[in-house]
């Protein structure tokens, strides 16, 4: 079974699996760094990055005809954005360890419910193989 | 499997809070410490922490460039003045009959170290979450 097959049955659960899973990595960063000066907390905005590995994103793309032109989809693959701070803080800091918490806490729930739609989905296919039988 | 990057970025900071739970221990524990010259007193350490890679703005998120942890790029002591005391009939005093202590202030040490235990247990909780998770993802279609 090829894995592109395998992508056409999971639909938009295995690419939201990934998304959430490099969206916790960002996070956890933002969590390690609580404490370092002049660091910027960092997010994704997971809506767009989500149109786009889905590859319905109502952006057109710039062509790049000639060789050695840099393709606009390297620079706008790079989705991590700069959070604004609700108070400055004097270390140049902008993590808010409240705010991440509640980031990482949320896109994990996020991550675990698309492992219970890739889950049911493969039951699903089980059910189907075995004919409703014994599975 | 990326998640496993996530081990990294919270144990590097689980290891940089537990540094600075060191440092403040040692200032602590020094504290009260004399010297017969101002040269030689305890000074506060203090420690310096950096993110350990810097985007370049170009990179994809997709490779981990971008991602990281964090990292001690040095200690630098406190420039606060130490204090200083007249008592000749003290051992250590100098010539003019003054003992110097450590520059160290209790209150920023133990701010010090609540932050860092606060911290560090908000790495810890992000391990633990991240493990759960990481069992979920393997036990996938049983």
């Amino acid at each position: 079974m090829s894995f592109n097959l395998l992508d056409n049955v999971f639909g938009l659960s295995s690419k939201a699996l990934e998304l959430w899973q490099n969206r916790s990595e960002v996070l956890a960063s933002n969590i390690a760094n609580a404490d370092t000066p002049n660091y910027q907390a960092r997010d994704i905005d997971f809506r767009q990055a989500l149109q786009q590995a889905s590859g319905d994103s109502s952006d057109l793309q710039l062509s790049t005809p000639t060789e050695g032109q840099i393709s606009p989809s390297t620079q706008s693959a790079d989705q991590l954005k700069y959070r604004v701070p609700l108070q400055p803080s004097m270390d140049g800091n902008t993590v808010d360890t409240q705010v991440e918490q509640a980031s990482f806490a949320s896109n994990m729930v996020h991550y675990q419910s698309s492992l219970s739609f890739i889950n049911s989905t493969i039951q699903t296919l089980r059910l189907a193989i075995n004919g409703g039988g014994q599975s | 499997m990326s998640l496993m990057k996530i081990f990294d970025t919270a144990g590097s900071g689980m290891a940089a809070e537990s540094l600075r739970l060191n440092t403040v221990a040692s200032n602590l524990a020094n504290a009260d410490s004399l010297s017969s010259s101002a040269d030689s007193a305890y000074k506060a350490k203090e420690l310096l922490f950096a993110p350990t890679q810097e985007s370049d703005g170009l990179s994809d998120s997709q490779d981990g460039e971008v991602n990281n942890g964090v990292r001690m790029v040095g200690v630098s002591e406190s420039q606060q003045p130490v204090e200083t005391h007249y008592e000749p009939g003290n051992p250590m005093a100098d010539e003019n009959g003054y003992v110097y202590g450590s520059n160290v202030n209790p209150i920023d040490e133990l701010v010090n170290m609540i932050s860092a235990s606060r911290s560090y247990q908000n790495n810890v909780e992000v391990m633990n979450t991240t493990k759960q998770l990481m069992i979920k993802t393997i036990d996938l279609g049983s």
